[in-house]
């Protein structure tokens, strides 16, 4: 564990509770979820809501589909050096109707996932900088090691 | 009154990594696209230029900077930009000006001079802009063609092996045409020896980025009688936005919308869907299609939303053979993406030129025999997608 501070990499789109959740909106008018939060005036074209309620997404879900990263993104990715290739998961959040992209945790390799494979939110670095590691979201298998 | 409005002339600079500047892919393709239509610059009334986001100053506000390079003689101007769709709107502008009767000739060029390697969204600490918040954790486009590639193994049954029949079908058809890129018939072997990119995809199932150019000269029905005998009409140009609640994942979004109280909706199928209304077509009457293939697996998903065939049948549809040159509906005689690469803002301008070559029987060895109708569908960034139906 290295002493570093731990911060957000997206400030405002995550709690870092130890169970994090994804920070949404919900309209208080048709109910509909949004993610990233939405402050403004509701998307559904039925609703002309423009009152929204804070709310935490699930964080479990199934796997819509997955993939992986094999050759370092372009900035303002941060790719650490030497570059290990991570996977991708697209989430589909049952109680929500939504799907949500992100990383899968560290060390799991696509060989390891199945569309439909039920996932939890993890928090760990996307990268390091000046004595703070920025915490991202990603996906890990339920019921897989810490 | 008639919606439709005649293509008399289709001009291409061929796609390549040629490193010069734009305006000379795009000059080139006019001038070509001017004297196949056997009509002069000056004569033009309305200059519709797709942009680019790259190039500095968007494409130099594209439909000006072709007008000039061409020569300014004072003909109305617009620009559109709408990402890979950039050239069907830019056709859409130039058609609501004939059909509405502001004129009756009009120039539609794009072109494009794209660096290597991955698209890239601009610098800074910016949350606000999806492309940035993706890019940042990783996910480039590759990543959203693999998601859907992946969910058709598991879901409909297609392999690797479906994918490289694609690349390799497309290659062997771009091979025939001066204007793509890569001229080479890849093999199998070839596809499945290339670097993972993004699994299941390799580097041969994913297309490139490209220079090109590519421009039409369009006029009204009446212009095209009294001056040439065989101009194909544009039948349709669908360029709807997604529907809420729109549940495919889609670039740059990280989230879909949530279809919590609003049904789920299908983006992509919708932009045939309405094509397909506006022309007064059905699938059945296609002669060919030309399709947004930036992975070959997308090939597959394009099948299916442009009812070639009914949903998780697409993979049938490939292995009997009907999509190749010589089969019952031949798609990407051109060689698609696969073996143009993507120049964005020409590119569905170019998939346009495939179908009017084919229509009028000019395709040579890609001929697809008494072609009558084609339908060309891509999509892009933020919502944008669109088709056109051109018909002899």
């Amino acid at each position: 564990m290295s002493n570093n501070s731990r911060v957000a990499a997206i400030e405002g789109w995550y709690t870092l509770e130890p169970q994090p959740h994804l920070i949404g909106s919900r309209c208080r008018a048709c109910g509909t979820y949004f993610f990233p939060r939405l402050s403004s005036f509701c998307r559904n074209p039925a609703c002309e809501g423009n009152a929204f309620d804070e709310v935490k997404l699930s964080r479990t879900g199934r796997i819509w589909s997955y993939t992986n990263a094999c050759y370092p993104p372009p900035p303002p990715f941060v790719a650490a050096q030497p570059f290990v290739p991570f996977a991708i998961a697209a989430v589909e959040l049952e109680a929500e109707r939504m799907i949500v992209l992100g990383q899968v945790a560290a060390g799991i390799d696509v060989s390891q996932l199945k569309v439909g494979m039920p996932v939890e939110l993890v928090l760990e670095t996307l990268y390091s900088e000046g004595g703070q590691d920025k915490l991202v979201w990603k996906w890990k298998p339920s019921g897989a090691p810490a | 009154m008639s919606g439709e409005v005649a293509v008399l002339g289709v001009g291409m600079h061929p796609w390549g990594k040629w490193g010069r500047n734009f305006v000379d892919y795009g000059v080139h393709a006019a001038r070509a696209a001017l004297k196949d239509a056997g009509v002069r610059w000056q004569d033009v009334q309305f200059v519709s230029g797709a942009a680019t986001m790259r190039c500095g100053y968007p494409g130099y506000v594209a439909g000006a900077t072709f007008a000039q390079a061409l020569g300014w003689q004072g003909a109305q101007v617009n620009t559109s930009y709408a990402a890979c769709a950039s050239g069907s709107q830019a056709l859409a502008a130039a058609r609501a000006q004939i059909l509405s009767g502001v004129c009756e000739l009009a120039l539609v060029v794009g072109a494009d001079t794209t660096p290597k390697g991955f698209l890239a969204p601009a610098a800074g600490y910016r949350p606000d802009d999806p492309d940035w918040v993706r890019f940042h954790l990783g996910i480039t486009n590759p990543t959203y063609f693999a998601l859907y590639a992946r969910r058709r193994m598991e879901l409909c049954g297609a392999t690797v092996e479906d994918f490289t029949a694609v690349k390799v079908k497309n290659a062997a058809h771009g091979a025939a045409n001066p204007n793509a890129r890569y001229h080479k018939r890849f093999t199998r072997e070839e596809v499945l020896e290339s670097a993972m990119v993004a699994d299941p995809l390799r580097l041969l199932h994913v297309c490139a980025t490209s220079d090109g150019g590519a421009a039409l000269v369009l006029s009204s029905l009446e212009f095209a009688r009294r001056h040439a005998a065989r101009a194909p009409r544009i039948a349709a140009i669908s360029t709807v936005t997604p529907r809420f609640a729109s549940y495919e994942v889609e670039m740059p979004d990280i989230a879909t919308d949530s279809a919590a109280v609003a049904a789920a909706q299908s983006f992509r199928a919708s932009i045939a869907t309405r094509a397909y209304e506006e022309a007064g077509v059905a699938p059945e009457d296609l002669s060919l299609a030309e399709v947004y293939d930036l992975a070959s697996s997308m090939e597959l998903d394009w099948y299916e939303y442009l009812e070639l065939c009914r949903p998780g049948e697409a993979e049938g549809l490939l292995r009997s053979g009907a999509t190749r040159i010589g089969g019952r509906l031949p798609v990407n005689t051109s060689g698609g993406l696969a073996s143009f690469g993507e120049a964005v803002p020409a590119q569905a301008l170019a998939q346009v030129c495939e179908l009017v070559w084919q229509l009028r029987g000019e395709a040579g060895e890609r001929q697809v025999a008494g072609a009558k109708v084609g339908i060309t569908a891509n999509q892009g960034l933020f919502g944008h997608g669109s088709a056109v139906i051109v018909k002899r």
